[in-house]
């Protein structure tokens, strides 16, 4: 199934329901101003935020004679072409070819590190990689079970440290024992933080550098997990990350829910940092990765 | 920065003034600033237009329009919609059931937070007198059973952790049972994360809902949540029929219109707040601060009680009795700085005070200063730090090596630092003041 099918799976029960401003534009040859604000709704509905949605807006106003002119689907032609425009990003995806490639998971609270990880190690080991996971969230209650869980489901190996031992301590010895046994890529769970708290983004830092001490260069590869259901705040979430440790990618999940994660556009926008993956799921397959049109169209979908 | 929304109104009103009475329009320019500060706050905006709706109809009325503040007029009649959006000021309570236990329900999307609220919940109702009984249904998320006992076992809660191999409806017969062999009068019944249009999970819920026949159904929504919040709570609210909203994660920095969103759609009060990690770490719901924080308006209060977290007690008021006495020293100083750090980067304390928004203060430099300030008093001895005046060429130069400034730099800071303490000793009242406003912050709990 490809991405855009999955999407559309998900979107069909609530597309029957709801009628989209959008498609209710196409072959229009000129809209009203009832038009625009039935638009700038479906983009507020996607967390595009009120500035942006403006912007586009504002742009479709300016080339509306121009659209008005240009037959059927042309405003949402203009749209689609805008949103993938943000969403285009040069920056590549980290050290690819490192070994063992290390890779670290971040984000805030319940946004779904564990989950991810475990669908990503699947994803490794299919490609023949030998992948280890490390449980470096020794704070909440039973995180390394469930990432032990997921090993066990990917066929992984998985490290773990004592509840409540120093997460760079337990990186550490995971780094050195993948090493010592030849594993290709390592995928790092750690601890869910809010952005706020300034001694657990130092944490971050710190096994930032705590990799690069055992490991030449790594983490070769840091993602920010963000939650598709997040508003505006999913913005400032990124930034702080993004100053306590440099982001190679996000991966963004729970798109198989109503939610369109529309921040995540100005989060590429703002800080050239491509979306990677998308999780569609709870299920081992459920992680794709990120197709910018598909992306974009289902955006405008409502 | 934001700019807080009150400033924006002013501004509109402002322009306005000197042209006699107010018309219906300079109203829809308040309106309009309105709006945008709520959309950029995560409200829904089928909500936001609902409250406006209202707003404009109360705000057409006479006495706003002829009020010398309009600005406050308006924003007044918003504030008072927004508070009864989230339920009006009240003391919240759990409903309980004539016959024990009696159930809670807690239910939401994936991730909202709801296995470390049962915890919590559990913990406040022990502390309340009553007698909690946890039970996970979460048969889905790995390991997730298991975070809850161990929660329980932090906090020393009661939890029904039969071995492997049981359905959702199974563990909560059974934990029913157990609740009411032993003599609990709470049950909270955690559930699996479930996203509104799986309709299996929401099956399930509704079989839930009917074995337990929950006194209280809870959604526990994330308070970072954008749009959607609309749609997850009402498809939950249509689906299993809510009783109240727990809103989790507040101790971030999201505006939080969520709260707003959530509450509207299902007609259902916020009664608790997840403030933190900790166990303890589960308040009250203050409609009141929300609407503050939702507008931008800053959340003076949050930021009291944050200071008073992080300063102790004793230590604040031997501070300010030296402070009257005059007898100030680095030492105090040092401490001082200290506790204002640790109630966050600058920019986010300034962003708590309603109005520093517009102060434009170069929080990146305060910061960098203040760090400065901080390595120059690290770099001193106890002694120096005690008696300032011992201070001779030597340490001085000594103490910019240590602290990577230089000797001006410790020049500088000596010398606001006695400027400062002279001007204390000259106001005998303000240390009164102060004392007062010390007992007055820790009088607020």
């Amino acid at each position: 199934m490809t991405i855009a099918e999955r999407l559309k799976k998900g979107l069909a029960r609530t597309r029957a329901t709801i009628e989209t401003p959008i498609d209710l534009l196409r072959g229009r040859r000129s809209w009203s101003p009832a038009d625009l604000d039935a638009v700038e709704a479906v983009l507020l509905a996607a967390d595009f935020g009120p500035s942006a949605a403006r912007r586009a807006i504002e742009l479709l106003k300016h080339n509306g004679r121009a659209i008005g002119d240009g037959g059927r689907d042309a405003m949402r032609e203009l749209l689609l072409g805008e949103i993938r425009r943000s969403l285009e990003c040069s920056a590549v995806a980290g050290d690819v070819h490192a070994c063992p490639r290390v890779s670290f998971f971040v984000g805030v609270n319940g946004t779904g590190k564990t989950t991810t990880i475990g669908k990503l190690a699947h994803v490794r080991a299919k490609e023949g990689h030998r992948v280890l996971l490390c449980a470096a969230d020794t704070f909440r209650a039973a995180a390394a079970e469930q990432l032990e869980a997921w090993a066990e489901r990917s066929g992984a190996a998985f490290h773990r440290g004592a509840a409540g031992a120093d997460p760079s301590a337990v990186l550490t010895d995971a780094l050195r024992a993948a090493r010592a046994r030849g594993h290709e890529d390592v995928l790092v769970d750690t601890a869910g933080r809010l952005h706020t708290k300034g001694n657990l983004m130092a944490e971050l830092s710190k096994m930032a550098r705590v990799a690069a001490r055992e490991v030449s260069r790594a983490p070769h590869e840091t993602l920010l997990v963000l939650d598709a259901t997040v508003g505006g705040n999913g913005l400032v979430q990124a930034r702080e990350f993004a100053r306590a440790l440099p982001l190679t990618g996000l991966v963004l999940t729970k798109l198989d829910g109503t939610a369109k994660g529309g921040v995540a556009v100005a989060v590429v926008e703002e800080l050239k940092v491509p979306i990677q993956y998308i999780g569609v799921g709870e299920g081992i397959d459920d992680l794709l990765p990120f197709e910018a049109a598909a992306f974009a169209e289902n955006l405008l979908w409502c | 920065m934001f700019q807080t929304l009150s400033e924006r109104l002013q501004g509109v009103f402002r322009a306005l003034r000197g042209r006699g009475t107010l018309k219906a329009q300079d109203i829809e320019q308040a309106l309009r600033e309105i709006r945008l500060a709520l959309l950029e706050a995560d409200v829904h905006f089928q909500v936001v237009k609902q409250l406006l709706e209202r707003v404009r109809h109360r705000a057409s009325g006479q006495e706003i329009l002829r009020s010398l503040t309009p600005d406050q007029a308006v924003l007044r009649v918003v504030r008072d919609e927004m508070i009864e959006i989230l339920g009006g000021e009240t003391t919240p309570r759990l409903s309980s059931s004539v016959r024990f236990p009696s159930v809670v329900l807690l239910v939401g999307l994936q991730g909202s937070g709801k296995t470390t609220t049962a915890a919590k919940l559990a913990l406040w109702l022990n502390h309340g007198g009553h007698a909690p009984l946890l039970v996970s249904t979460d048969v889905r998320r790995p390991a997730a059973r298991e975070q809850l006992k161990k929660l329980g076992e932090q906090g020393q809660l009661k939890v029904h952790h039969p071995e492997e191999g049981r359905s959702a409806q199974e563990l909560l017969r059974s934990a029913l049972t157990e609740a009411r062999s032993v003599g609990h009068d709470y049950l909270l019944v955690d559930t699996a994360g479930r996203l509104h249009v799986d309709e299996d999970l929401m099956t399930e819920l509704c079989e839930l809902k009917e074995i337990g026949s929950p006194s209280e159904t809870l959604f526990v929504g994330d308070a970072m949540t954008g749009q959607d919040a609309v749609r997850s709570a009402a498809e939950f609210h249509a689906r299993v029929g809510l009783t109240g909203i727990i809103l989790t994660k507040l101790d971030g920095d999201a505006r939080g219109g969520a709260a707003l969103s959530m509450a509207a759609v299902s007609g259902c009060p916020v009664k608790f707040a997840g403030t933190g990690e900790r166990l303890a770490d589960l308040a009250p719901f203050h409609p009141a601060r929300m609407v503050s924080r939702v507008l931008g308006m800053g959340d003076v209060l949050t930021l009291i009680e944050r200071a008073e977290e992080t300063v102790e007690r004793g230590r604040a008021e031997e501070s300010v009795r030296r402070f009257r006495k005059g007898d100030f020293t680095l030492q105090d100083y040092r401490e001082q700085l200290i506790h204002l750090r640790k109630l966050g980067p600058l920019d986010r304390v300034l962003s708590l005070i309603p109005g520093a928004g517009a102060l434009s203060v170069d929080s990146e430099a305060g910061e960098r200063e203040m760090r400065r300030a901080l390595a120059i008093l690290d770099s001193m001895t106890f002694e120096e730090r005690r008696l300032p005046s011992i201070m001779n060429g030597s340490r001085r130069k000594r103490i910019a090596r240590g602290s990577g400034t230089a000797v001006e730099d410790v020049n500088r800071l000596i010398k606001q630092f006695t400027q400062a303490r002279k001007m204390m000793k000259g106001l005998s009242g303000g240390g009164k003041a102060l004392q007062r406003m010390a007992r007055h912050l820790h009088s607020y709990r």
